[in-house]
């Protein structure tokens, strides 16, 4: 198997069926999948997805551009460093909720970037009414500090009315 | 004692259920020492379960001695024929597995367990568990039943929440 690999992205509104035609589209061409991150975001759906496969990347995207105009995506195609098998398993996983206010992802990320927290995974939401969105926030990650210091470094932001919680994850393995 | 082979993904070997135990004898507990030297040397394993080496007998280890910040535990434990009698609660947590390499997840396990095992002498116990000590149970009796924590793994997006429980 060729070992060099492309980061996909594509974005459109979402309907049913992307997935499958794109996935058969790559399947056609000979291509492999490795990781993948597919979800739908304020009403679009969004994939960032790895290939390989023994085509270039000019031609791997000649060879979607049909599918993806048919389906009115966005088509990104970036040669990637890296593969697979590179998984960290994440030691800390922050909860952040609070009325929805700027700056809240750049205080809560800046404290921990502060602590040598390394974000791994990161999902956020807008929840609640339009009139009164909550943000609401999970952050999976790895760091060598102790649990005591990253809770006091966040707990400042405390008072300024972001609810955050930061709680160890041991990964059980039996 | 020299570690067995351990069954890993895709072999259709762990999705077999096994068979309960019935000899209590020398060659179970031979076994049994076998068995735990594979548990000690898989990086990081709190329990290890008899098909996992691909013997398909209803026997599992749960070891939550020693773990990076201690927990709850009775120990060492060797389940023979378990069986969980009552579940309580239940809770998120992430999982990896000695046959399931590079990969790990979130399931939701009940918080508290009773269970009734046989031990190496044939004896019945019962024993009480919870959190990562029941959890562990959990996982271990699952491959017992031919269950991988990948077949019971949630989506990140479905509940990571700890649910404040309001009275």
């Amino acid at each position: 198997m060729n070992n060099n690999w492309y980061m996909l992205t594509l974005t459109g509104e979402d309907q049913p069926g992307i997935v499958a035609r794109v996935t058969q589209a790559l399947f056609d061409r000979g291509l492999n999948l490795g990781e993948a991150s597919m979800l739908r975001l304020g009403g679009n759906f969004t994939i960032m997805m790895m290939v390989s496969g023994e085509l270039d990347a000019r031609t791997l995207e000649s060879g979607l551009a049909d599918v993806a105009r048919s389906l009115n995506l966005s088509l990104h195609i970036d040669p990637m460093q890296g593969g697979l098998h590179r998984h960290v398993p994440p030691n800390f996983m922050v909860r952040v909720s609070g009325a929805d206010k700027a700056g809240i992802v750049a205080k809560v990320t800046g404290v921990l970037a502060e602590a040598g927290f390394n974000i791994l995974d990161l999902e956020s939401d807008v929840a609640g009414r339009a009139e009164q969105p909550v943000y609401i926030m999970q952050i999976a990650g790895i760091a060598s500090v102790p649990l005591e210091t990253l809770e006091d470094a966040l707990k400042a932001l405390r008072s300024e009315g972001i609810d955050v919680n930061i709680s160890p994850v041991e990964t059980l393995v039996g | 004692m020299d570690a067995l082979p351990i069954l890993t993904i895709p072999d259709d070997r762990l999705k077999q259920p096994s068979e309960p135990v019935t000899e209590f004898d020398d060659r179970l507990r031979q076994f049994i020492g076998q068995l735990e030297s594979t548990r000690q040397q898989g990086p990081g394993a709190v329990g290890i379960a008899a098909p996992q080496v691909g013997h398909f007998r209803r026997i599992a280890i749960v070891d939550c001695s020693a773990t990076r910040k201690p927990v709850p535990n009775h120990g060492n434990l060797v389940l023979i024929n378990p069986e969980i009698t009552h579940w309580e609660g239940y809770e998120i947590g992430r999982e990896g597995c000695l046959s399931v390499p590079d990969y790990t997840g979130n399931v939701i396990r009940a918080t508290r367990i009773r269970l009734k095992a046989q031990d190496v002498q044939g004896e019945e116990q019962e024993y009480e568990m919870e959190g990562y000590e029941a959890r562990a149970a959990q996982h271990e009796i699952d491959h017992l039943d031919g269950i991988l924590f990948i077949d019971r793994v949630v989506s990140r997006r479905t509940d990571l929440f700890k649910r404040k429980v309001y009275r």
